[in-house]
């Protein structure tokens, strides 16, 4: 157990190779690939291919980061505190001071939309990994063993389908309780058909591929050939899954706040903000909801368009 | 030469733009098709003979484009062509056929109406005589009851079935030059017989020119007028059928020729002239005589799948009972037996119930019926979910068909090797299960640094001997073979055949292998059991069984195989 666990941990990410090259190709540079095998490039040089070849998938990458720049030190480099009011200096238009402008409480915009990424980041990345845990097994397991193990998480999914997904949300972090834990609760149950369905079909058509019978000879018990044959080959799938249901769970923890569930005021949250300028918006004052706004979408814009680029960097077919 | 050639090509080059810049597929080739000739391009994966016939048709994937060159469709320029005119020329002038005959229809829609679509299109039939001229398709093609079939959808079709209506839409609009790529691999030996006599039967009497891509050079020598070889994008050899076999010309002709394996040869002799490495120890044969306890005996097996009945879920409500079908039988009730150190070939057409055996016997499905003793012990009994723990489990292996499939492709080639070890081996130490798997891998002489390499970034040749290493690493008494070479080129399997023949007599194991290529089993087996719908028809030899075979199935499996022009 012990050495076979050192091997688990030592199994790198497959580097990926070129298909096509394998005999059109000189070998480039050890002796050993005389031997027709195509050679092999590092998942890093991968990446930084896929992020050069599309302009789109290079800006997504870089909004990603901006993001998360934003939430690890976002609250320690603002100019001003976040929660900090000033009413002489309340209701102003973006100036040299106030880049996006003051609440009606004074406060400063910029810091509370830098400031909110943090929280909002944080309620995405835990709710979409509670459900890939979650739901990825239990859809693994539901393709992999099939039977009543199937019947039972096909038929969860389809009550959570059941219902309009939003209002769902609501009604569990209602009923649970105003908490953050809730919000990212709610956004993992909701998620969680999505997540279930794809891993099921994704084990499914693995579930008689050679390498798992090939294994089931080498005495691997079932629950060893789901997590170390099913599941590692899985995982780009459900990593391209993961980062377009990111933006979809940050614009519900959002919706959940704009509508008084979830994070409370005085708390920088970008749904908050939003639903706290929305009265503004017919005076005049159009910051107040407006940046915290174009930071929500350039968030859902960035996961989403950041899906692809993970695709492109797990798809085989697109190593040529 | 009295009239120009229908098809010319000359100084192809086709270039597939990646990621390390422009590679060539194809390289100045040139070839000519006269006009009612059948011309076949016979080459081993990756040698450009599947491009070529795209660049004709102008279907090369994005990437690909015609370098350099001139293809001429009797007087047309195919290269600068405007892709209306090619729009025109596909399937009226020039039609092709692929190799997955399933994968070419449309799932959904009913033959017929796709027979129809074809001739609408070009302008063959009115709507009002659609129909008719569809049957018509059907009945050329030799399909039974056209008028039944026209309305059936491909899934309701064996693959022999299929591949027949391909050839109808391929043939219905009476194209000059058809284009037939691998048209029966994946197809069992004698519905490619039938399919083979049915295109050249066609085209001959159409005087149609064909042009016949293959892997196969029996197929391309006993078919064909004229056969071009390719290697790596360049033609090396062009020549009549008949010339070929007798007298090839290029080393690489000859090579291939010598690794497709004939009647009147051993395993040796598919192997190039001068062997690399040592030559393998000379063994004695180690089948124990006869009286002693076999190895495995196989008694009555069964295996039988209950047959969905429609009515069953209104049954249910009404309570009504319906007579019992009988099940569905893959195997029924076969039994051998299996000496060590012997090998026994399992051979059969696809459905004939070989794979349902070599699974039961694996211990991957349970059989419903009769026993499976090995060693003494009736393995059959024990249920093949806890079969895994079982100590027998290491004493049975197996090689799979498909050497890709069958590797997990997140494990390195060490990390699939020392699988079994890690469960069942009881070695324990990353040092001692490293130094056992590069023992493994010189074994199957697959070079040692290449096992911290994961399974696309190795040939095909190289994943087999992974198979391989993996399956031998517990040294079982019991190998099952299940088509190991079926997805290799020709020059790899003659190699790959060697090397199963060479560990079985350095480790002691028995071999049960699982074929339909009668030639391969013939060099590889001692004796052969023959298969037909769950049955054994024939056992006995394998000089007795494939040189005077008995059973009529056996007889007709034999001349089904293409025989070259010798």
């Amino acid at each position: 157990m012990n050495d076979m666990s050192q091997i688990l941990k030592k199994e790198p990410e497959p580097a990926p190779g070129e298909a096509l090259s394998a005999e059109s190709l000189p070998a480039k540079s050890s002796p050993v690939l005389r031997f027709e095998a195509p050679p092999s490039t590092s998942l890093w040089a991968h990446a930084r291919y896929i992020v050069t070849e599309n302009p789109v998938t290079g800006l997504a990458f870089g909004l990603f980061a901006l993001i998360l720049l934003a939430a690890l030190i976002g609250p320690s480099i603002v100019p001003y505190d976040p929660l900090a009011s000033n009413t002489n200096a309340a209701l102003q238009a973006p100036s040299r001071a106030h880049w996006f402008g003051t609440d009606q409480l004074g406060r400063d915009i910029f810091s509370r939309v830098i400031a909110a990424t943090r929280l909002d980041f944080s309620i995405a990345v835990f709710s979409v990994a509670l459900v890939f845990v979650l739901g990825g097994l239990a859809g693994v397991m539901a393709g992999f063993f099939g039977g009543w193990v199937d019947k039972l998480v096909g038929r969860i999914a389809d009550t959570i389908m059941a219902f309009p997904l939003f209002v769902l949300a609501m009604g569990i972090v209602a009923a649970l309780g105003n908490s953050v834990t809730n919000i990212v609760l709610a956004t993992a149950i909701i998620n969680f058909p999505l997540y279930a369905r794809v891993a099921r079909a994704e084990a499914n058509v693995r579930r008689e591929a050679g390498f798992v019978q090939a294994a089931r000879l080498s005495g691997n018990s079932d629950w060893r050939l789901l997590l170390t044959q099913i599941l590692p080959n899985i995982m780009p799938i459900m990593a391209v899954q993961m980062s377009l249901t990111m933006g979809y769970a940050i614009l519900n923890a959002a919706g959940l706040s704009f509508i008084g569930l979830g994070v409370r005021p005085p708390t920088p949250e970008w749904g908050i903000m939003v639903a706290e300028g929305a009265s503004f918006i017919v005076s005049g004052e159009w910051w107040i909801a407006f940046f915290p706004g174009l930071a929500l979408m350039i968030a859902v814009f960035c996961f989403n368009l950041l899906g692809d680029g993970v695709r492109d960097l797990v798809d085989p077919q697109r190593r040529n | 030469m009295t009239s120009p050639p229908l098809l010319d090509i000359k100084n192809l080059t086709v270039e597939f733009a990646t990621r390390r810049g422009a590679v060539q597929a194809v390289k100045s080739i040139d070839i000519q098709v006269a006009k009612g000739e059948t011309v076949a391009i016979v080459g081993e994966s990756g040698s450009g003979k599947s491009v070529t016939s795209y660049a004709v048709v102008r279907i090369l994937d994005r990437a690909g484009r015609v370098a350099e060159g001139a293809i001429s469709f009797s007087g047309i320029d195919l290269v600068t062509a405007d892709e209306a005119q090619m729009r025109d020329l596909r399937g009226r002038e020039i039609s092709m056929i692929f190799q997955n005959p399933r994968a070419a229809l449309n799932p959904i829609r009913k033959v017929g109406r796709q027979i129809e679509d074809v001739l609408l299109q070009h302008v063959q039939a009115t709507r009002a005589t659609a129909r008719e001229k569809a049957i018509e398709a059907l009945t050329k093609v030799k399909i039974a009851r056209p008028e039944e079939r026209y309305d059936a959808y491909p899934f309701e079709l064996s693959g022999g079935m299929c591949q027949r209506v391909v050839i109808a839409l391929a043939l219905a609009c009476q194209p000059q030059l058809l284009i037939a790529d691998e048209p029966t691999t994946g197809l069992d030996v004698t519905t490619q017989k039938a399919v083979m006599d049915l295109i050249v039967e066609l085209t001959r009497e159409r005087g149609m020119s064909t042009i016949l891509i293959t892997h196969d050079l029996g197929l391309a020598a006993a078919y064909c007028d004229r056969v071009v070889v390719m290697e790596k994008g360049k033609v090396v050899e062009t020549a009549a059928a008949a010339d070929i076999f007798r007298n090839p010309q290029h080393p690489y002709t000859r090579k291939l020729m010598q690794a497709t394996p004939r009647i009147g040869m051993s395993l040796a002799d598919l192997l190039p002239d001068a062997p690399k490495g040592p030559p393998a120890e000379a063994k004695a044969p180690q089948v124990t005589p006869a009286g002693a306890e076999p190895l495995m005996r196989v008694e009555n097996l069964v295996k039988a799948y209950p047959r969905p009945s429609a009515g069953s879920f209104l049954a249910k409500f009404t309570g009504k009972v319906e007579p019992e079908k009988a099940a569905f039988r893959a195997v029924d009730g076969i039994s051998f037996t299996l000496a060590r150190g012997e090998t026994l070939g399992l051979v059969g057409e696809s459905g004939c119930g070989k794979s349902t055996t070599s699974m039961m016997i694996t211990r991957l499905i349970d059989p419903s019926g009769g026993r499976i003793v090995f060693d003494g012990a009736d393995i059959g009994a024990i249920p093949a979910k806890s079969f895994a723990v079982s100590p027998m489990r290491r004493r049975i292996q197996m090689v799979f068909q498909d050497p890709t499939d069958s590797l997990n492709p997140r494990f390195t080639a060490e990390r699939a090797i020392a699988d079994p070890i890690l469960r069942m081996g009881g070695i324990s130490g990353r040092d001692a299960l490293r130094a056992r798997c590069e023992e493994l891998a010189r074994l199957v002489g697959l070079p040692v640094e290449l096992i911290d390499r994961f399974p696309h970034q190795l040939s095909g040749g190289q994943k087999a001997r992974v198979g391989i290493a993996r399956a031998i690493a517990l040294d079982p008494d019991l190998v099952i073979l299940d088509e190991p070479t079926a997805a290799l080129d020709v020059s790899v399997q003659a190699v790959v055949l060697n090397l199963l023949e060479e560990l079985k007599g350095r480790l002691g194991m028995s071999y049960l292998f699982v074929s339909h290529d009668l030639n391969v089993v013939r060099l590889l087996c001692d004796r052969v059991i023959v298969m037909k719908t769950g049955a054994i028809v024939e056992e006995g030899t394998a000089e007795a069984v494939l040189g005077n075979p008995q059973a009529a199935y056996t007889r007709e499996l034999l001349t089904a195989i293409p025989h070259p022009p010798m």
